[in-house]
């Protein structure tokens, strides 16, 4: 079953000058992870807005949890949490006050609404600061406690907008932790990233975004196979690069690539072809400093798609209602 | 309906847990009419010559409740734009909650803070002289129509805080339109002094027939009022209390739809 379902979604701003969103669909199976990966102004944000219910599109339609988002925004509500750049906690409050009230505003109880903001504290590990205001907190700590508001009343269908832009690698490396533990338990989760490394680690299947399109997409491994094949790649002392460039290009039977101490090539074979390498180099007595198979990065698979290497396309406008700058 | 003023609470608690954890806000929101209080007592006090017992302070404290409660529209747009741009309205949005649950509880918000700065105000017009003299009942029932003319204000407060895009630009543009409003006026100075045009706004300027009716109640003469016979000068406190229903009548309709749309 499919818990988000995207059709033909347009969006325009300033009055159609401004596309957005270009004909966008897609879908996440239930319990899955989507990865919505594109650079700044893809339409990432505008997609997670209107299946949020914070923006209609121009054209198109959506379901989440089989309900139409722009016919019943407030039975969708129930259904979704939203975390992202732009949805946000009260910064003059404590993280504690914070939960607190979102809770109540799910309508659990007063006692009910305390005992999960402190549940959800202890879970994102932020007991100790929970009676400090949101000011003072790190990024880190911002977007966990962010994260915690929306979980409150446990949504089977979760959004998160960019999660971890603008954290550093170590709030990065968290983040990702407290998202796989949330996606053991079953949630279903569509998630946009710039980054790619991103996508790769959380995504079940990944839908590569430009220009406000679905451009490919599929599991990190077809989206890899669908830029090129596996390389072989080997690195040895310079003096054996001669010998080294003979046998990979052998093995590959196409042009090699060599670097300082680097020969690389496309194989067909994988694992059969790296086994015949070390063969090879054994017999020649050549020791390789390192030997491997080299699958393409995202970076590649995002550069041959697009033809243009994931940068800032076009300035995603400031609409109405889209506000804040990046943190 | 119970469940749009529990939610309505909610937000409007949210705003008074603000004030309790950032108690500079308080003293900032109550320092400012303070010392309005105090420099118009005695800058302009005792050179103004109002004919009254109890001096200028009498005719001066109902024009600065006015303007007081009148700043509101700045603060509520203030307050809204900003958490707007910080994306607190976004995540509210995507809750399952009423509509107009989020504006409606900070208009609540900033009328519970308003009680609060007529309460300070009131004591420091009492220290330095001001003295009501028309009896509980209808001093009380002055408060009661500057309470309700800023909350009716933080509803044009509400429009504005919903279409600006800055909470800077929100603060210049209430200023632009509530200082005018609070000098064109009755509030300060008689307006029998003014060219005759600004006569005319002035007599059917809200803030004028407010600061009027506040007078009467709090029982003074209205002579240093608009002079000119006209009907909202006669009739203060049935001009404002119109005003304030066709203010609400267009605004709160006007705030609801376009929180509810603004995205699009």
């Amino acid at each position: 079953m499919k818990s988000v379902i995207a059709e033909h979604l347009v969006k325009t701003y300033r009055n159609g000058e401004v596309k957005a969103l270009n004909d966008l669909s897609l879908d996440v199976e239930e319990g899955t992870v989507l990865g919505v990966l594109g650079p700044n102004g893809a339409g990432k944000t505008t997609t997670v807005r209107i299946l949020a219910t914070l923006l209609k599109p121009d054209s198109g339609s959506a379901t989440v949890a089989g309900i139409d988002v722009i016919k019943h925004p407030d039975k969708v509500r129930e259904q979704i949490g939203l975390s992202g750049q732009y949805a946000a906690v009260d910064e003059t409050l404590t993280g504690w006050d914070n939960l607190v009230m979102f809770g109540r505003l799910y309508h659990l109880g007063r006692q009910s609404s305390i005992d999960r903001a402190n549940d959800l504290l202890e879970r994102f590990d932020l007991t100790e600061a929970a009676r400090r205001p949101i000011k003072t907190y790190s990024g880190g700590m911002r977007r966990r406690l962010d994260l915690a508001a929306s979980l409150i009343v446990k949504p089977k269908i979760l959004f998160l907008d960019e999660p971890t832009t603008g954290l550093d690698p170590r709030g990065r490396q968290d983040m990702w932790q407290v998202i796989q533990e949330l996606v053991k338990g079953g949630v279903t989760l569509l998630l946009t990233t710039q980054y790619l490394e991103e996508a790769d680690q959380l995504a079940d299947e990944i839908a590569v975004i430009d220009r406000g399109t679905v451009i490919a997409r599929g599991t990190s491994d077809t989206l890899k196979k669908q830029v090129g094949g596996e390389r072989l790649e080997i690195t040895v002392e310079p003096a054996d690069l001669d010998k080294t460039n003979q046998i990979v290009a052998k093995i590959s039977g196409h042009a090699t690539h060599v670097d300082l101490r680097t020969v690389s090539a496309p194989v067909l074979h994988g694992s059969k072809d790296l086994m015949e390498a070390l063969r090879a180099m054994d017999d020649a007595k050549i020791h390789p400093l390192d030997i491997g198979l080299k699958r393409p990065s995202l970076d590649d698979v995002f550069l041959s798609l697009t033809g243009h290497v994931a940068e800032e396309t076009v300035q995603e406008p400031v609409a109405k209602g889209k506000r804040g700058s990046k943190r | 309906m119970k469940d749009a003023i529990h939610d309505a609470m909610i937000i409007t608690k949210r705003q008074i847990l603000q004030l309790a954890r950032v108690p500079e806000l308080l003293v900032f929101s109550t320092i400012q009419p303070v010392m309005f209080v105090l420099l118009f007592r005695y800058v302009f006090g005792g050179s103004i010559d109002t004919g009254q017992p109890g001096g200028y302070v009498q005719l001066l404290m109902p024009g600065i409740f006015v303007q007081t409660v009148a700043f509101t529209l700045a603060s509520t747009a203030v307050g809204l734009a900003e958490d707007m741009k910080k994306g607190l309205i976004d995540r509210f949005r995507s809750l399952p909650i009423s509509r107009g649950a989020v504006i409606i509880g900070r208009t609540f918000g900033d009328a519970l803070l308003n009680i609060l700065v007529l309460a300070v105000m009131a004591a420091a017009g009492f220290a330095v002289g001001w003295r009501p003299t028309s009896g509980i009942l209808q001093t009380t029932l002055a408060f009661l129509f500057l309470f309700m003319f800023g909350y009716a204000l933080s509803w044009i407060g509400i429009l504005v805080g919903l279409s600006v895009k800055e909470a800077r630009t929100v603060q210049s543009v209430g200023f632009l339109v509530t200082f005018p409003l609070t000098f064109l006026s009755n509030a300060f100075a008689p307006t029998t002094g003014m060219p005759r045009a600004l006569q005319y706004f002035a007599e059917w300027n809200p803030v004028s027939t407010m600061v009027a009716a506040c007078r009467q109640l709090f029982g003074l003469e209205n002579e240093f009022g608009a002079t000119a016979n006209s009907w909202p000068s006669q009739n203060p406190l049935e001009t404002s209390l119109l005003y304030m229903v066709i203010l609400m009548a267009i605004f709160i309709p006007l705030s609801i739809r376009k929180y509810n749309n603004y995205s699009n």
